[in-house]
This record gives C-alpha cells, sequence and structure tokens, in this order.
C-alpha cells in the first residue's frame, strides 16, 4: 500500500514537472512557485524529491536543459519540453483524467449498485 | 521566453563536462533564490538560509544522485557522438567507394581469396591440432605401442594375455582398452535384406567405449557377459550406418540383423559424434562394433591395439615409468614361459592426440605459414591499391585539410574506407571458407584424420574478425599517414601527376611490390619443392604394378572339422573361382590374398634359417616378417616379379611347406646367397624357400619396406581373401561380370567394392597429394596477387608519363622503344624481388625440408622453374601498360595537359 501511493505520487509529480514547463523553460525554483501558484497554495512540492525528478526526465530525454541567467542575473540551469516530453504530458493528462474520473464516480456516487451487479 | 546564452558559459566547462560541478551551481543557484524570497518577505538573512537549507532536505545525497544521472548521461551522449561520427565515416566511404566500383570489387575480391583461405586452414589447424580430440577429458587417453621407429602400425599390437596383464598390474590407468587391429573393410556380408550387403565390422575389448567416453545414442553398450563372449552374439552401429542401412529406424535396438548367415541382436546405437575412422584409421568407415572375446583369440598371437585413460594427475611420463616397470613381466602367452618379456621396451604411452594428428603437425604449420604469406601479399597489395588512390586523391585531402579536417579525421575516413572494404573482405571470405570447409569435410578419399568433423566454429569466426581489423588497420593505415603527413601547400600546387608526391609515392609502392613479388617467390619455391617430392613419390617402386589391376573382397566358407579338411576344401573353393574369373573375357590373371599392400597386415612369428637355430641372435637382428596368405596367381595378378617358382595347387598339406620371401628378407637371412632352395625353420616346422618375389610397399609409400613372407592358401589358414584381377581393360569395366561370376558360385557374395588397386595408392598418397595441393593453390594465389601489383604500378607510372612519353615521341622515339623501357621497368621490380624472394626462400625451405621426399632443399629445378615462372607472369603484366605506353598519340598527349 505504502509503495503503490509512492509510484502514485511520482507520477503525478512528473505530470507537474511537465505541465509547468509548457509555456517555456523555467529553472528548478521558478518550477515550484508555479506549481504552487497556480494550485493556489494547496501543493506544496517536496524540493528534495523535485531535483531529482527533474534529472530522470532529461536523462529519459524528456526534458532539455540548459544554463542561462536567471531574473536577477544568477546563473541558473533552465529545463525546457522536449517533443517527447509534450507527448508524454498528452498521456499523463489523459491518464490523470481518467483515473480523477473513475475516482470521482465511486466517490460521488448516491446509490449502492444493484445487487446481482456485485455478485 | 528562451533567456540568453551568458559569455562565461562559453568558457564554463572548456576542459570538458564536469556533472558535479553542475549539480552544485544548480542547487547553489536554487538556494540562493530562496534566500532572496524569504529575505523579501522580513525573514533575517540567517534564518532565511537555514530554513532554505532545511526545506531542501540532504544537500549532500541530493548532489550524488545528480552527479550520478548526469555522468550516465554524458557516457551515452559520448557514445552517440561516437556512433554517428563512425556513420558518417562509413557513409562517405560507401559513396567514394561506390564512385570507383572497380577498385572496390578487385580489392574486396583480393581480400576475399585470403581471408577464405586463412579462415578454412585456420579451421583444419585447430580441428586437427588445437582443438582436444572429441572424448570427454580427452588429455587423459594415451596411445600404447613400441617406439614408432621401430616399425609401423603393424606391429603396434599385444596378446590377448599380455593385455590382460598389463591392464591389471599397471597403476597409472583408469583403465585400459583396445580394438581387433587386423580388420579388413566389407569385412561381413548382411544378409536377410535382399541382396547381401557388405559391412564394415571391427572387434573392440568391451570396455572400448567405456575408456574413450563414449555414451551410447540409443540403447546400451556391452555388458561384461557379452564381451567375454556371451551366448547371444551382439553389436552395437555406427550412426552412419544406422542411417544408411536402416533408415534410422528408431525400434532397431533389440532386433536380431543377420550377419554372415548368424543372428546378432543390435543392442545399441551410437551418437553421430563419434567415427572411430576418423580417430584410428582415417578413410575407415566401420559400420558396426562387436565384442571381442579375449579367450577365443588367446592362441593368435599379437592383436588387439591398446590406449588407455590415465588416472587424473598422473603425467605420460609416470605413465612411461610404469609401464616400463610392468613390460619385464608380461607374456605373449602365458602358456608358454619362453615367451615372458617379448614386450620389453615395446610398450610406450604416447597422447592420443599426438597419435592421430602429431604427423601432420609439420605439414599443418606449414600450410599456415602459407596462407599467412597469402594474407601478406593481399595486404601489401591492397595497400598499394590504395595507395594509388591517395595519391589520385591527395588534391581532396588537402582540400579537406584546408577547410579544417584534422590530420586524425583524415586518417580516420581513409581508416573507415578499409574497414568497410575487409568487412566486405572479410563476409565474402568466410563464405568461401564454409564452401572449402564443406568441400574438405567430404574428402573422404583423403586420408587424413578427423577430416570429416571439419567444421567452421566460434574460433574460425573469431580468427576471421581478427584477420579483418588486422588488415584494416595495416592496410588503411600506411596509406593514411602517409597521405595525411604530406605538406598541405604541396599537395594544393601539386598540379597533376609528374610532380613530387607523386614521385614519391611511386618509390614506396615498388617497395611494396618487389616484396610482394618476394613472398611469392618463397610461396611458389615451396610448392615447387612439394610438386616435385610428389612427383617423386609417384616414381616409387611399389614393387607392384597398381594399373590394370582390381580388388574384391571374396566370401567363402572352408569350416570343417579337421585343419586338413578345410585347406582341401578351400582349396577347390579358391580354384573354382579363380577358374571361373580367369575364363572372364578381359581378365590376365587372378589370384587371392589376404591381405592388400599398403593397408593393415601382420606378422606371426619369427623364422630362422635352416641350420642356424642353435645360434643366438641379438634382439631385432633377425626380423618378425609380415605375413600374407595368397593362392597360386597371386603374384603375377598383383604384378609382383618373381625369382623362382610360384606356389601351385599341388602344394598341400602332404607335400613340402614352400614359402616366397621378398628380397629384403633374402638378404638378411641368407647374404649373399641365393635364397631359392633354402629352408627356413620356424620352431619344428621346415619351410622352403621357393622362390625370391620384390619388395612390397606393405604400409606406407613413402616409408622403408621390411621383410615379407608369402604362405600358400593351401597350407596355411588365410584371413580372409581379396580377390586380385589383372586386365587388359580399364579396371571398373569388369565389376559387374567379376561380382556376377561370384554371385553364381556363392550367392551369398556380397556386393562388396570393386576397387582398382591404384585407388589403394592414390590414398596412400593423399595426405602429400592434399597438402602439395594446397601449398600449390596458394602459390598459384600469390602469383596472381603479386602480377596484379607489378600490373598496377607500371600502369599507373606510364599514366603518370603520358606526358614525357608524348613529348618523347614527338621527338622520334619509336613506339618499340617505348615499350622495351616500360618492359625493363617491369623486369627490374620483378628482379629485385626474384633476388630477394630467392634469399628468402633458402631460408623458408629449410624449414619445410623435412616435409620433403627425395628432393633437396636446394632443388635447383624448383628455383629455376619459379624464375621462370615468375619473369614469365612480370613479362605478361608489364606488357599490357607497354602496349598501351607506346600507343600513345604525341598530340594529345600534349594537349591533354
Amino acid at each position: 500500500m505504502e509503495t503503490a501511493k509512492l509510484e502514485f505520487l511520482r507520477g503525478t509529480l512528473d505530470a507537474l514537472i511537465l505541465k509547468a514547463l509548457v509555456w517555456g523553460p523555467l529553472h528548478g525554483y521558478a518550477i515550484t512557485n508555479l506549481i504552487r501558484r497556480q494550485s493556489d497554495d494547496a501543493l506544496l512540492l517536496e524540493e528534495g524529491t523535485l531535483y531529482p525528478a527533474l534529472w530522470r526526465l532529461e536523462s529519459k530525454g524528456l526534458l532539455e536543459a540548459e544554463w542561462g541567467l536567471s531574473n536577477n542575473n544568477r546563473k541558473a540551469k533552465f529545463y525546457r519540453l522536449t517533443p517527447d516530453g509534450r507527448r508524454q504530458l498528452r498521456r499523463e493528462v489523459a491518464t490523470w483524467e481518467a483515473y480523477a474520473a473513475a475516482v470521482a464516480k465511486v466517490l460521488e456516487a448516491t446509490q449502492p449498485p444493484l445487487a446481482e451487479e456485485i455478485r | 521566453m528562451k533567456p540568453p546564452t551568458p559569455v562565461w558559459r562559453r568558457y564554463d566547462r572548456l576542459l570538458g563536462p564536469d556533472p558535479f560541478a553542475d549539480v552544485k551551481d544548480e542547487l547553489r543557484f536554487h538556494l540562493e533564490a530562496k534566500i532572496d524570497d524569504l529575505v523579501a518577505q522580513g525573514w533575517r538573512p540567517k534564518a532565511a538560509r537555514q530554513e532554505a537549507e532545511r526545506q531542501l532536505g540532504d544537500i549532500r545525497a541530493l548532489q550524488q544522485i545528480g552527479a550520478s544521472i548526469g555522468e550516465q548521461m554524458e557516457r551515452r551522449k559520448r557514445l552517440k557522438d561516437c556512433w554517428s561520427d563512425l556513420r558518417q565515416d562509413v557513409r562517405y566511404a560507401l559513396r567514394t567507394l561506390g564512385r570507383d566500383p572497380g577498385f572496390a570489387a578487385v580489392s574486396i575480391v583480393i581480400l576475399a581469396l585470403a581471408i577464405g583461405a586463412n579462415v578454412a586452414v585456420f579451421s583444419v589447424v585447430n580441428t586437427l591440432l588445437l582443438r582436444p580430440l572429441p572424448f570427454p577429458d580427452s588429455h587423459q587417453l594415451v596411445w600404447i605401442a613400441p617406439p614408432p621407429t621401430d616399425c609401423g602400425f603393424s606391429c603396434a599390437t599385444y596378446s590377448a594375455d599380455a593385455y590382460e596383464e598389463f591392464r591389471a598390474q599397471s597403476r597409472a590407468y583408469q583403465d585400459v582398452s583396445g580394438y581387433e587391429a587386423f580388420t579388413t573393410p566389407d569385412n561381413l556380408r548382411l544378409t536377410g535384406r535382399g541382396e547381401p550387403e557388405p559391412a564394415t565390422s571391427i572387434e573392440v575389448i568391451g570396455n572400448f567405449f567405456q575408456v574413450l567416453g563414449v555414451q551410447p545414442f540409443m540403447g546400451r553398450l556391452f555388458t561384461p557377459d557379452e564381451a567375454r563372449g556371451g551366448p547371444h552374439p551382439v553389436a552395437v552401429l555406427s550412426d552412419a550406418y544406422w542411417r544408411r542401412q536402416f533408415n534410422a529406424d528408431p525400434a532397431i535396438v533389440g532386433k536380431a540383423i543377420d550377419l554372415n548367415g548368424t543372428p546378432v541382436t543390435v543392442v545399441g546405437v551410437l551418437p553421430a559424434a563419434f567415427d572411430f575412422g576418423a580417430v584410428f584409421s582415417p578413410g575407415l568407415k566401420v559400420d558396426l562394433f562387436t565384442p571381442l572375446d579375449l579367450n577365443y583369440e588367446r592362441n593368435w598371437g599379437n592383436i588387439v591395439t591398446l590406449f588407455g585413460r590415465l588416472k587424473p594427475g598422473v603425467t605420460v611420463a609416470q605413465a612411461r615409468d610404469d609401464a616400463n616397470r610392468v613390460a619385464p613381466h608380461l607374456y605373449q602367452n602365458v602358456k608358454y614361459p619362453q615367451t615372458l618379456g617379448r614386450y620389453k621396451g615395446d610398450l610406450i604411452p604416447v597422447p592420443l592426440k599426438d597419435y592421430v594428428t602429431g604427423k601432420l603437425r609439420r605439414s599443418l604449420i606449414a600450410l599456415w605459414c602459407a596462407v599467412g604469406v597469402i594474407l601478406l601479399i593481399a595486404g601489401v597489395n591492397l595497400s598499394n591499391l590504395l595507395l594509388a588512390r591517395a595519391a589520385a586523391r591527395a588534391k581532396e585531402f588537402a582540400v579537406r585539410g584546408a577547410l579544417g579536417a584534422s590530420r586524425g579525421r583524415t586518417v580516420r575516413q581513409l581508416l573507415a574506407e578499409s574497414l568497410v572494404l575487409s568487412g566486405a573482405g572479410a563476409v565474402a571470405g568466410l563464405g568461401l571458407a564454409l564452401l572449402l570447409i564443406r568441400w574438405l569435410a567430404h574428402q573422404g578419399s583423403v586420408a587424413l584424420p578427423l577430416l570429416g568433423t571439419l567444421h567452421i566454429d566460434g574460433a574460425a569466426l573469431g580468427w576471421t574478425i581478427l584477420i579483418a581489423v588486422f588488415t584494416t588497420i595495416l592496410f588503411g593505415l600506411v596509406p593514411g599517414l602517409r597521405t595525411g603527413g604530406s605538406s598541405l601547400q604541396e599537395a594544393l600546387k601539386d598540379s597533376g601527376p609528374g610532380a613530387g608526391l607523386g614521385r614519391r609515392h611511386e618509390r614506396v609502392r615498388a617497395t611494396l611490390v618487389v616484396s610482394e613479388v618476394a613472398l611469392a617467390c618463397v610461396l611458389l619455391v615451396s610448392a615447387g619443392l612439394l610438386l616435385r617430392s610428389f612427383l617423386k613419390v609417384l616414381d616409387v617402386n611399389l614393387g607392384f604394378q597398381p594399373d590394370h589391376a582390381a580388388s574384391i573382397m571374396v566370401d567363402y566358407d572352408d569350416s570343417a572339422p579337421t585343419d586338413d579338411a578345410s585347406a582341401a576344401k578351400r582349396a577347390v573353393i579358391f580354384q573354382q573361382i579363380l577358374t571361373r574369373v580367369t575364363a572372364l573375357p578381359g581378365v590376365e590373371a587372378a589370384g587371392m590374398t589376404d591381405y592388400l599392400p599398403l593397408g593393415p597386415n601382420r606378422e606371426w612369428d619369427t623364422p630362422v634359417p635352416q641350420g642356424q637355430q642353435g645360434k643366438v641372435f641379438a634382439p631385432g637382428e633377425l626380423p618378425d616378417p609380415l605375413v600374407y596368405v595368397v593362392t597360386p596367381g597371386f603374384v603375377r595378378a598383383m604384378g609382383i616379379r618373381l625369382r623362382g617358382r610360384d606356389f601351385t595347387w599341388a602344394d598341400t598339406l602332404h607335400s613340402e611347406r614352400v614359402v616366397l620371401i621378398n628380397a629384403s628378407a633374402a638378404r638378411i637371412y641368407w647374404p649373399g646367397e641365393d635364397a631359392v632352395g633354402k629352408v627356413l625353420m620356424r620352431g619344428k616346422e621346415a619351410d622352403r624357400v621357393v622362390g625370391v618375389v620384390d619388395d612390397v610397399h606393405e604400409e606406407n609409400v613413402e616409408g622403408p619396406v621390411g621383410s615379407q613372407i608369402y604362405y600358400p592358401v593351401t597350407q596355411q589358414g588365410p584371413s580372409g581373401a581379396q580377390l586380385v584381377i589383372r586386365t587388359s581393360l580399364p579396371p571398373a569395366a569388369l565389376a559387374g561380370s567379376v561380382l556376377r561370376a561370384l554371385r553364381e558360385l556363392n550367392p551369398k557374395q556380397p556386393a562388396a567394392e570393386f576397387r582398382p588397386i591404384q585407388t589403394l595408392v592414390n590414398r596412400a598418397n593423399s595426405p602429400r597429394r592434399f597438402f602439395m595441393l594446397l601449398v600449390a593453390a596458394f602459390a598459384g594465389l600469390g602469383l596472381l596477387l603479386a602480377a596484379l601489383g607489378i600490373y598496377g604500378v607500371i600502369s599507373y607510372s606510364v599514366t603518370r608519363k603520358t606526358q614525357e612519353i608524348g613529348v618523347r615521341m614527338a621527338l622520334g622515339a619509336s613506339p618499340a622503344r617505348v615499350r622495351l623501357e616500360v618492359i625493363l621497368n617491369t623486369l627490374r621490380l620483378a628482379v629485385v624481388g626474384l633476388v630477394a624472394g630467392t634469399a628468402a626462400s633458402l631460408v623458408s625451405a629449410r624449414l619445410i625440408a623435412s616435409l620433403l621426399f627425395g628432393t633437396s632443399p636446394w632443388d635447383p629445378t624448383a628455383y629455376a622453374g619459379m624464375a621462370l615462372l615468375l619473369v614469365a607472369v612480370a613479362l605478361i603484366s608489364g606488357y599490357i601498360p607497354a602496349r598501351r605506353a607506346s600507343g600513345i598519340d604525341p598530340m594529345t598527349a600534349l594537349r591533354s595537359q
């Protein structure tokens, strides 16, 4: 149960990172900020897990990295979606929506299923 | 939105990528940005840093994860770069070669021939010399025989008593076994399935297969009871015989087959991997194995060969000491105390592998060297071709250099080209080797051991790859370095053929051709010497006339209650057969013998000239002559010259015992006297020598001939019958009528092979012929390659000098003079190569001296022949460009530049 939960979370984290980069290249810190703001401070990324996730996505070829200057002129590593990354994002979104819809259906049910259906 | 690439970034990783530093930089930025934000929210700087670090977690662990992922990516990237560079090089090489298909085709053919020959010969060497024998723990197997100098195979046999005593007293062996040594092909007939069919069986000691470590494919091996002559005769079949004769009948085990009229139960089938002939008797196909009953054989003298499996850890030297300890205590026959010690010094174990292939070691190594030389010649040739191309492409490379291609990149490009060439050559060569090996493996008529087991295995594949890589590096690198090394300006200024670079190239190429010619010389001389030896072997006086004679195994039944009756019965049968066969049209003479020359044979005992019985002879002073039991007429049918009289049908058990001896024996028994009319004593029996015959080569064509004695079938029991006929027709034409005649007299006569006697001789000479032909083929190949090399260089120099020749012809030089000059140039190359090659041949000929027969390693004919052939070939390859040179039109030549 514990590991299943972790898998689920990591999958979600990958999807969130990919989504954050849809609007253009960002560095790691900006990604945490973007996700926090987009979710109205509801989702707080664990920073210790963000970076390994970024590197893993980069080594899989879903992200591409380049060094550049941040707004206040510090050198920072910017990540950008590759075409593969964009495709992966579409898949993750579809999976997530299907999953969420299924969970919602169960949770929002107002009456029990017919007796012969669950036998 | 893309952030600008800052200037520092260009220099930041100047010394190569550093994933660890990258991770550190990235995390530092994160912390600094976070601290800034926290300070802006009103945190104090120190508290802000603590908070930021707390949120990030274990920084060191993070850094490690990052660095390892980064390094992995870096490695992958480098590999990808390398691949894409290589792909680019290969693609470019393919395009370049495609533009010059003639060059590519010639190079690939040259390489394919050289690599094919190398792989094929390597497979042979690997099978015969390098690979262990096809038995488990085969290093433990030893062959036990007298020292090979004493005598050949015929006397490498022991009596049943000696075997049992030796086995019991020796401590070095896990077990000792052996087989009956005097088997002849087609010694049985299989009946009950239509016409009687000949079959070859061999009797083996009960533990034969267990000692070798051979497991039956089906059924079982012999039980100890069966090995002692159990109540029911049994046999195991060879895989080939089971498939051929019994259609691979899966239910054969337990069935009875009819051999010589006796039902014999098949108890097992041997695996396909076990080939008795391939190991113990090259060229012999054994169909089935029966247990040897030692008790039955006890009074038959020396009949079994011996081999043993050493105990783990026992060395061959220890086994030898052990055998020397045991040998003096062995009796030939325990019933006769005087036979004690007969085998002293005659039991010497040698590794079985040495016995099987040891004789071939030198030939094989010579062959291996020959193909190595071929590879060298091919490589030099290729190098030469590449160099000629490099000269033509000097400008292309200069331009690439001027555009920034490094020297390394240029060399790599050239290497890629030769890699493509040698890759294609290796694939084609492997195909060629496959064909060659398949052909060799089916040369049943070549009496070489293990030949049937030839195949291309992993080692051969590895060898191909090794050779391909070797040729690539060697022959791609030489021209590559030369091209890469020349100066840019020189090449760019070099406006065409005729200038400095071209001239320098030509010198290198001439040197290469000279070395090619020299190497070809070495091969030609070796081939010449081997050919001369082979011709000498064919000239050997065999003591009989093999042409116009043929033999067939004859089935007969002389069983009778007494020796006397049996001999009489035999005489009648044989006389009938001979009368009948001699009456056939085309048959000039006919006779029978139990053993043919150049095959297995045996000896009985040590006769002593009459009147010298009391004398004490030094060991080895009196020979143990080889024994042949023959009919009247045999010596004439075989074409053996006879002085005195032949046997007649009147020589019976009731008349005086008579023998024929050969000239060697006569010289030993009665030196300086006429042996005809003298008497030989075997114990109490007296045999009168009625005739002296020529020495017949009994074991091989090349070795010396020992003593031989012939007994009449009417006075001694033969161990089989081979009918020999002499005819004026081609022997094959008589096969049908002879077999028909034999069948009419004896319906049980199997359809045995009707073999021209010449095939016996050819078979005996086949290993020499085999090696001679291979070396000759390689020499021919070397010569062809050398000719190609000469042609290439001369042709190129003519092209280069077109303008010069044009000028000279315009000034009045005649075409004949131009032609002569080109030919003289060619001859100069050939002669320099010839001189160097002759010097090298004098050395190499010494190395193959032991393979020669009756030929000196300095045989002038071989050297002169080589020189003539080489000069002739050089002239031909120089004449073609010479004609082209003399055909140059001065006007065109002058205008063309």
